[in-house]
């Protein structure tokens, strides 16, 4: 029998909701993937880390910071340190971001409305692992479900991401066109994802894994989670 | 020791845009209040025991660091009375 190199770990905090798709999405991609309760702390195998989307901790005092404090995510912050590719999807995002992994912070829409449809995404920096699979420039479009996605960020943090080009994708029109009306929730600069210090950690508002599966429709979210191949 | 409570208020930052509020002025408005702005803020009363109310400020401002602000969006302060 042939030994799966890779185990991604989908770590499920209380109120996590994406974590099946997620496991769903990879091993649909050929990915071995384990859902770990966040107690439990990452398997010693873990080659790939996923902090799936949800309402962790019912969302108290913020989205993400109560799971952002949890043990495991210093061991997730560890396995990052040490080279091991980390995706933060949605409320992961929010977590991520929270725990210090990415910057800025996801915080309450404009509209302070839910919102959950699809949006298009222009591909800013094809040279990622998580967008090697697109070109530059190519417009993708993923589901998004979120109340708190507005992406936020001081002026020279924003600077930073720009000059070192660590913005993965930003909110577009279907013809790529970067307008305040095709940004659903008010981000900062139409930031929907960015990388953390290193390339190997991403977060990103819009969910992939929800785009993943041709049985149930487009299939555009594939290409980040090749990461994980 | 001594009993304290620490009252931290965490605040956004002047700049960040405040959604929820704007939502709370609308309605405000709609039942006739005219008012020129409206800020919101988050307030918690911590209660402990500390040497004195410098070292109970100290505690309480340490928490506003590491979990009840985000520095990123939020400002805050502390203040600290005898329970």
């Amino acid at each position: 029998m042939e030994v799966a190199a890779v185990t991604v770990a989908v770590i499920r905090f209380g109120g996590s909701n994406c974590d099946r798709d997620a496991r769903r999405a990879l091993e649909h991609l050929g990915v071995d993937a384990e859902i770990v309760w966040h107690e439990a702390g990452l398997p010693e195998d873990t080659t790939g880390v996923v902090v799936p989307g949800g309402f962790s901790y019912g969302d108290y005092l913020r989205a993400g910071a109560m799971a952002a404090r949890s043990p495991v995510m210093e061991e997730v912050r560890a396995a990052a340190a040490d080279g091991t590719p980390v995706l933060g999807v949605c409320n992961g995002a929010q977590i991520g971001c929270e725990s210090g992994l990415t910057p800025g912070a996801f915080t309450t829409n404009r509209s302070a409305r839910f919102r959950c449809e699809r949006v298009h995404l222009r591909v800013e920096n094809a040279d990622t692992p998580w967008t090697a699979a697109y070109d530059d420039g190519e417009v993708i479009e993923l589901p998004i479900a979120h109340g708190e996605g507005r992406f936020e960020i001081d002026d020279d943090r924003l600077r930073r991401l720009r000059e070192e080009d660590r913005v993965l994708f930003r909110y577009c029109d279907a013809d790529g066109e970067v307008t305040a009306a095709a940004n659903p929730n008010g981000s900062t600069d139409d930031v929907a994802g960015v990388l953390g210090e290193t390339d190997t950690v991403a977060v990103l508002m819009p969910h992939p894994e929800r785009a993943a599966l041709p049985d149930i429709g487009p299939t555009d979210g594939q290409g980040v989670l090749r990461a994980f191949e | 020791m001594t009993a304290y409570t620490a009252t931290v208020t965490v605040r956004l930052k002047r700049g960040v845009l405040d959604p929820e509020a704007e939502t709370t002025r609308r309605a405000l408005e709609r039942l006739g209040f005219e008012i020129e702005g409206l800020r919101s803020a988050d307030r918690f009363e911590v209660d402990l025991e500390a040497d004195d109310a410098a070292a109970a400020e100290t505690r309480a401002t340490e928490m506003a660091e590491r979990l009840l602000a985000n520095p990123t969006i939020h400002d805050y302060d502390v203040e600290v009375v005898e329970a």
